[in-house]
């Protein structure tokens, strides 16, 4: 097994005829992803790559398609009404991947979707990969950015805020030969759909995952709750690292959520507290994968 | 995003905010024409940069202090003189300080209490927060840390906004009763409305004062907005004063380039944010010191890698340069060969390690071996960190 997606699971596309979106739903397909429908209000009955049926609504494409996921490429200013609207179609799962919501924006969204079935990923997330069992993990089920062919089939969980460092442990993992059940990018976005301690549970139940990666960076306390919950509940060996030790205090680092701001959020304090939960610290971000293999050692 | 004082005042007026009367002025001679438009008694007289400490602040010239009291139009010209075009240096502007090229003439008041509020958005429960207290005119962390009871905080349904009842309850809190709770409830239901339409993601009243003569005013205001937002929010965006921010940064935003300058003297370029903080990490732990946070975004394009190279060498700290590129999607032979580019162009004459790592980075590191460029390669970022920091050392 693996948490939220499987190589079976039927996804959609909203903002599939963007560049941005095209480009990627180009990429999961050659990955061998499922990718069964498409959204772009005005152009339903056209055909993306002559073989993905696109639709005007996700309505529309959920009741045609049998798709139960979705993944937002759609321009920030619109991408609120896009998340809204695969709640409102029933999905189990909506992956936002636009960078740059308004704050405000999210606030409501994450508001009226209280009571709703939907989990939301992201936004400003590289989306999530359960790699396949083909060659370079073709096969599997890849929504919204990140390379797949740098995954392998295993059993360690990843779940992190940032893109590229996801991408850091991930191909540590595999080049360690260590195989990955799902590797999760919650987004760098002060407000979200999912944190750290939803997915930390998931991997805890899931029997495919063994260890977990858990990556965070300054701003918030998402990893401070994280680690306490584990200390207590999780039975599977974890190691993490946190980013942005050197970042001055009041300024945001790239992502809108990494400003440690009246002392709070700071690397120092989320370290510690990893450290109190029996985490085992990667000190640098070549050090991710080797912390795991330590802790599993131990 | 960041404002001036004056200009938080005028949305302080637009939003019907009780506030200090005054306005801003550019030049000694329209700093006694507000003067005299105000009301007759004390006047204050501020200096207006983005910088805190600016009481207590000397400028280069000599004069002392950038806030000050006086009586007459006249004396407020003359202030107005020994302020204006000179830099004012607090312990927020570091020592090379910030010319002051406007100034706030107001009317000043006289104080009975100073009170605290603040609205921003909760992280932790997603939805805004109102905080308060009667711990007014002191840094707020600090009353946070010693006195936690002192602290109301209090939770507003984002579909609802926020009710009367929730002022009223605000208000009773800070001991504002009679008609003062009015002007109360007046103030915090406006500034909220302030706080939504304008998109900030703080606002913070310090202090909100109660004068001798029974009124209440928000006396100084720091608004943080969400930069998300300021595509629909041009009267904020018109606000702006680049003059105010590091060069650097204004230069860089100008080609889509995420830049942060600090005070170290290694540079780092890197796609992604998470691992650009890494990366200035790693550089700290390797015993060196970053001199920025760059991230050039996981599209990058030749002319940004070359942009955000000149960025990098315009700083005349900067003693070494550090690449670090994970190329998921993108060719990491394209990205070496905007390296190689960029250093061509730009005369390359300080040490350079690049990291590569990703889709096709053979190539990539190819390019890079046979550029003739004096450069080293990271086997991983760790590798590259100690390197570049161990050129610096031996070229210093």
């Amino acid at each position: 097994m693996s948490i939220l997606v499987t190589p079976d699971t039927k996804v959609l596309i909203q903002g599939i005829t963007g560049s941005f979106g095209a480009r990627h739903a180009k990429l999961s397909l050659d990955y061998g992803t499922k990718v069964v429908a498409g959204v772009t209000p005005g152009k339903g009955g056209q055909l993306f790559e002559n073989q993905v049926p696109i639709f005007d609504t996700v309505e529309q494409a959920v009741r045609e398609s049998g798709a139960t996921v979705s993944a937002i490429f759609v321009p920030p200013p619109f991408a609120a009404d896009a998340i809204l609207e695969g709640v409102a179609a029933g999905l189990e799962l909506v992956v936002c991947i636009t960078e740059g919501i308004p704050v405000i924006d999210m606030m409501r969204v994450k508001e009226a979707m209280k009571g709703s079935k939907t989990r939301l990923i992201g936004p400003n997330c590289p989306g999530l990969v359960t790699p396949g069992t083909g060659d370079k993990s073709h096969g599997g089920c890849r929504i919204g950015i990140a390379p797949g062919y740098i995954h392998k089939k295993g059993s360690v969980g990843v779940v992190s805020r940032s893109g590229t460092l996801t991408y850091e442990a991930v191909w540590q993992l595999t080049t360690r030969g260590y195989g990955q059940s799902t590797c999760v990018g919650i987004g760098g976005d002060p407000i979200n759909g999912t944190s750290h301690i939803d997915i930390l549970k998931m991997f805890n139940e899931d029997p495919e995952t063994e260890a977990i990666i858990m990556i965070g960076e300054i701003g918030g306390s998402a990893e401070e709750e994280a680690a306490a919950w584990a200390a207590e509940h999780c039975k599977k060996p974890i190691a993490g690292f946190i980013a942005g030790a050197t970042a001055p205090e009041g300024r945001r680092m790239g992502h809108a959520g990494a400003i440690v701001s009246g002392g709070q959020g700071t690397a120092a304090g989320k370290i510690a507290a990893l450290r109190a939960a029996g985490i085992e610290i990667a000190e640098t971000p070549s050090d991710m994968a080797d912390a795991l293999i330590r802790r599993m050692k131990r | 995003m960041n404002i001036h004082e004056f200009q938080a005042r005028e949305l302080f007026a637009e939003f019907g905010v009780a506030t200090q009367p005054g306005s801003v002025a550019h030049t000694p001679d329209e700093a006694e024409t507000v003067a005299t438009g105000l009301n007759q008694g004390k006047l204050v007289i501020k200096a207006q940069i983005h910088a805190g400490g600016r009481g207590k602040g000397t400028f280069k010239n000599g004069f002392k202090g950038g806030v000050h009291l006086c009586d007459t139009p006249s004396e407020a010209k003359d202030l107005a003189s020994k302020m204006l075009g000179q830099v004012l240096v607090t312990h927020q502007t570091g020592p090379e300080g910030k010319e002051v090229g406007k100034i706030f003439v107001g009317e000043a008041v006289d104080i009975a209490r100073e009170l605290y509020f603040a609205i921003l958005i909760d992280r932790a429960t997603s939805v805004p927060v109102l905080i308060a207290s009667t711990e007014g005119g002191v840094d707020i962390e600090t009353v946070a840390d010693k006195t936690p009871e002192k602290i109301l905080r209090l939770s507003i349904n984002p579909f609802l906004g926020i009710m009367p009842y929730q002022t009223r309850l605000i208000a009773s809190s800070l001991g504002l009763t009679g008609p003062l709770m009015n002007q109360a409830s007046k103030l915090f239901t406006n500034l909220y409305r302030l706080f939504i339409e304008r998109d900030c993601s703080m606002v913070e009243v310090n202090p909100l004062v109660v004068t001798t003569d029974g009124r209440l005013m928000a006396l100084d205001a720091k608004f943080n907005f969400d930069d998300n937002a300021l595509y629909r929010q041009p009267s904020i965006i018109a606000m702006r004063d680049v003059t105010e921010e590091d060069p650097r940064e204004v230069e860089a935003s100008k080609h889509g380039l995420n830049y942060i300058g600090l005070d170290g003297n290694i540079a780092c370029l890197v796609n992604g944010a998470g691992l650009a903080m890494a990366t200035m990490d790693i550089i700290q732990h390797a015993g060196g010191s970053p001199a920025n946070f760059l991230d050039v975004g996981g599209g990058a394009t030749r002319e940004q890698v070359a942009s955000a190279f000149r960025i990098i060498l315009a700083d005349s700290r900067v003693k070494g340069i550090l690449v670090n590129i994970f190329g998921g999607i993108m060719d990491c032979d394209v990205i070496a060969n905007g390296i190689v580019e960029a250093a061509k162009e730009t005369g390359l004459s300080i040490p350079l390690v690049v990291r590569l790592e990703g889709n096709n980075v053979e190539a990539g590191k190819k390019t890079l071996a046979q550029s003739g460029l004096k450069l080293e390669s990271g086997e991983n970022i760790l590798d590259a960190a100690n390197r570049i920091v161990a050129a610096v050392k031996s070229a210093a």
